[in-house]
């Protein structure tokens, strides 16, 4: 398959046309979206609308976008205007949203072609796309396995060839942990480098959209596409947008990376074997490989276990039967409220509205919520101790390959656990990528994870890049 | 270590967050959030006393934007995905006891 970059050159050439791109992309999504549940929505009409605008530009020799004609996949927590966005939730059935959010716009006005809304863990709370209220999404590579989450459908998507190019959301690993799953880059961009207007919230101070490709060149793309200050966000970094694409060949030459021994502890053989494999590769392209110690990444699955679904049950107030979506009529608002909210929401959301409330309850609040903003504070501290060291970090990004479904899915601590080596990272703040590196026994991919300080991306992808390369990509 | 969650805090903890549980709801989630919070007694037991809270990985502060009028989302269309809506406005059951 020909990479996004390839695809954004050759309709500017007029080798092919945004149309036939898009084309090309229903019919893999034709063929196989039934099997896999990949998209909730194919906005088949918006897509060729937009390719046809394309099109037009090319005729008319405007200057065209970066994603000229390249077909996209949108995780459907992101909202898009007049399009059905449900967050995977019933409780947001039927609801379309007014406005496009910021990332939306910004690929858009690049020329991509939005085909669809992609499946995702009920309000992105999952990391296999089992909590979904629209089924599981399958992964391509293995239809008996989950393909992680919980931006699952964005990675299926890309996986199976429907985009070359998805967006998906990050609270705890949801784009990185797909990515290993599914064999693609994803990246957790710095907090704040991507506006999150128009992304519903999960948890506001840990949320960070981002890219999933094939290919890190493309990752670097539409990530430089959407990344920049928005002043719809009052949490957008104020910086414009980094410089990625040109620096994806720059190697790591004269880095220094440290191996976290906590970033590979309780992850299996042959992912441990991948990782190690991988820290002799930037070895032998000029980085100076430092193993090393954070401990504090131990605490982080509890801490973020408290602050997430605190923020959770705060952000979810507002699905109330009132604004969006679903009512459930009663004689009174109150009763209509918790009808409502009991209706439309499934068992993971309701466990972890309840596990927040409960964090942030009078005479639990103390214990619980602000021990974790304490511990918050020491991960950062710890992180920035260790950038002292070295310019980038290496580990995991999963303790495992692809599992299987009903694995997990009974045992809420088991399914977290699947997520402890990409949590930190949102804790503190900082960036890190997942890139595909290496199979395991069963011959699914395994992904190795590089971390980085706020505002690495460049040094990130051009770290991944090496890896890549190594891998005859 | 914090106490161990009952039967009776989840069901008040349901009740503040506007969710109706059955029984054996409140029975799964009794064990299950107990599970989840017993993994979290690792950090409730540590020793803190001197450490910041961080609830924002840069210390953010007020962002404010100049008086200027801009055009924001258009009434009719964010009424229109309202589940009812009325005279221009979000439509609810009633509040009070007497008749609307």
């Amino acid at each position: 398959m020909r990479s996004a970059t390839q695809i954004a050159a050759d309709v500017k050439s007029g080798a092919t046309t945004a149309e036939a791109e898009l084309d090309k992309s229903l019919a893999v999504v034709a063929a196989r979206n039934e099997e896999l549940n990949v998209f909730l929505y194919v906005d088949e009409e918006g897509a060729r609308a937009q390719a046809r605008a394309v099109d037009e530009q090319v005729r008319a020799g405007a200057e065209l976008g970066r994603l000229a004609g390249v077909p996209i996949a949108l995780k459907d927590n992101l909202c898009q205007r007049g399009v059905p966005t449900t967050c995977s939730s019933r409780i947001l059935e039927g609801w379309r949203p007014p406005y496009d959010a910021t990332v939306v716009e910004r690929v858009l006005a690049a020329g991509a072609v939005a085909i669809g809304k992609t499946n995702l863990d009920e309000f992105a709370m999952g990391s296999s796309t089992e909590t979904s209220a629209f089924g599981p999404t399958r992964n391509p590579l293995d239809p008996s396995r989950v393909p992680g989450g919980s931006s699952g459908g964005s990675a299926a998507a890309v996986a199976a060839e429907m985009t070359t190019i998805a967006l998906g959301s990050d609270t705890g690993g949801s784009i990185r942990q797909p990515a290993a799953l599914c064999g693609l880059v994803g990246m957790k961009p710095t907090y704040g480098l991507v506006s999150r207007y128009g992304l519903i919230a999960f948890a506001s101070s840990l949320d960070q959209i981002g890219p999933f490709a094939k290919t890190v060149e493309d990752a670097a793309l539409l990530l430089e596409v959407i990344a920049g200050h928005d002043p719809m966000d009052s949490t957008s970094l104020p910086e414009g947008s980094p410089s990625l694409v040109a620096h994806v060949n720059d190697g790591v030459g004269a880095k220094r990376v440290g191996l976290v021994r906590e970033l590979i502890e309780g992850a299996d053989d042959e992912v441990v074997a991948s990782v190690t494999r991988a820290a002799e590769v930037l070895r032998a392209a000029g980085a100076e490989i430092v193993e090393l110690s954070i401990p504090e990444i131990k605490l982080g699955l509890s801490a973020y276990y408290l602050l997430a679904p605190a923020e959770a049950s705060s952000n979810l107030a507002r699905f109330d039967g009132v604004r969006y979506g679903l009512r459930v009529d009663a004689e009174n608002v109150t009763a209509m409220n918790e009808a409502t909210r009991t209706l439309g929401f499934g068992a993971e959301v309701k466990r972890r509205i309840m596990l927040g409330t409960y964090a942030l309850s009078a005479g639990y609040y103390d214990a619980y919520y602000g021990q974790a903003l304490k511990v918050r504070t020491q991960m950062i501290s710890a992180f920035r101790a260790a950038y002292q060291q070295v310019d980038l970090l290496l580990g995991a990004t999963t303790p495992s390959v692809a599992f299987q479904f009903g694995e997990k899915s009974e045992n809420p601590m088991a399914m977290y656990l699947s997520d402890v080596f990409t949590i930190p990272t949102n804790l503190a703040g900082e960036a890190a990528v997942s890139v595909p590196f290496g199979l395991g026994a069963s011959g699914l991919p395994i992904g190795v994870q590089l971390l980085g300080p706020g505002r690495s991306e460049a040094a990130l992808f051009a770290g991944a890049r090496v890896l890549e390369i190594a891998e005859g990509r | 270590m914090a106490a161990r969650l009952t039967r009776d805090d989840v069901a008040k903890v349901a009740h503040l967050a506007r969710l109706t549980l059955s029984d054996e709801e409140l029975d799964l989630f009794t064990d299950q959030l107990g599970q989840i919070l017993g993994h979290a007694d690792d950090i409730a037991a540590l020793k803190l006393d001197g450490v910041e809270a961080t609830a924002h990985p840069f210390g953010l502060v007020n962002v404010v934007r100049s008086d200027e009028v801009r055009a924001s989302l258009s009434r009719d269309e964010v009424l229109a995905m309202a589940p009812d809506a009325r005279e221009g406005r979000f439509a609810v059951p009633r509040i009070l006891g007497e008749a609307p």
